[in-house]
């Protein structure tokens, strides 16, 4: 208890919109900011199967080795993320916008409390 | 002046009547600079989208429900129009076809829904990986759900998550139905926020 106390006042509570997905497998060791992947902001533009079944992605965090250079060789996000469909790997503040520290994983998915009786 | 007065009364009246009756959406999505994994000094933050902006006019969830939004119906509705595939080779695939998996213990059975699947994902995604394509093949639990796999690869991450029960689990024991596909039409359900166990109707619906 005392342990998750000092863990929230290291790091911050995290109420990170659902399904949003850190990776910084290579990001901060690189000196950048981790990079934040919101599914809600896609979801309203491209449906799952683009990324999911076009693109590679696999449905389960920590399982995709995405490489800076992957996405500016057109991989990955770079199917997109290339200047022509959606901004292009110049802004890497947006993409690369997390919270130093934070480890890789999908968020928000414990922050629920809807209305089912269990 | 006094008649001024009155005048202002009554609409400040009429206006908190109006207020009244207009419910208060409770939904609440956090900034990003305050949502915890988003650095508020980092410079790229400003130019993103805020949730709230893209998610408050569509089709509501229940407050706390995920990100809050029916996205099935918002699909539907054309609210949103994201698009189906990026190479024009690709071949996008459909399937209206609903199946019951009866092995569900004293929960009401499930029925899933593949049209509102594959309206948003590719046969590929979980046949074979995650489902092999055979009515009773697959034995899959709550457990195992719950720890991620089977539906819970999606729900409970990025789809609605694990604690909406019956959204799944609506096919009461007294509907004489067998396991397995279902004969067309498939079944429409009501939008999520008006979806009432009927158990609970006595005690005042799902609130």
């Amino acid at each position: 208890m005392t342990v998750i106390f000092i863990g929230t006042l290291a790091t911050g509570p995290v109420w990170a919109e659902y399904a949003d997905v850190v990776l910084n497998r290579y990001a901060e060791s690189q000196g950048m900011r981790p990079v934040v992947f919101p599914h809600w902001f896609h979801r309203t533009r491209v449906k799952c199967k683009v990324c999911h079944s076009e693109l590679g992605f696999e449905m389960r965090a920590g399982s995709n080795d995405v490489r800076m250079s992957d996405i500016i060789d057109g991989k990955f996000c770079g199917m997109c993320h290339n200047g022509n469909v959606a901004w292009s790997t110049e802004h890497c503040d947006r993409c690369h916008s997390g919270k130093p520290g934070l480890p890789s994983g999908i968020y928000g998915g414990n922050k629920t409390s809807g209305p089912s009786i269990w | 002046m006094r008649l001024l007065t009155g005048a202002l009364l009554m609409l400040l009246g009429l206006a908190t009547a109006w207020a009244a009756t207009e419910p208060k959406d409770p939904r609440v999505w956090l900034q990003l600079q305050q949502d915890g994994i988003h650095d508020p000094e980092g410079p790229g933050v400003t130019v993103l989208q805020q949730p709230e902006e893209a998610l408050k006019e569509m089709p509501p969830d229940f407050q706390g429900v995920g990100n809050q939004v029916d996205w099935v119906r918002a699909l539907n509705q054309g609210v949103i129009q994201p698009i189906d595939n990026l190479y024009e080779a690709t071949e996008v695939r459909r399937l209206d076809l609903d199946i019951i998996m009866p092995n569900t213990g004293e929960m009401p059975r499930v029925r899933f829904p593949h049209k509102a699947h594959t309206d948003w994902l590719d046969c590929s995604n979980c046949h074979d990986k995650i489902f092999v394509p055979k009515a009773g093949g697959n034995p899959t639990n709550m457990f195992v759900i719950l720890a991620g796999e089977y539906c819970g690869r999606c729900h409970g991450a990025v789809s609605f998550p694990l604690t909406e029960c019956r959204r799944c689990h609506s096919v009461a024991w007294s509907e004489p139905v067998k396991g397995g596909p279902q004969p067309l039409p498939s079944r429409v359900y009501e939008p999520v926020t008006e979806q009432v166990d009927p158990r609970l109707k006595q005690q005042g619906g799902n609130q």
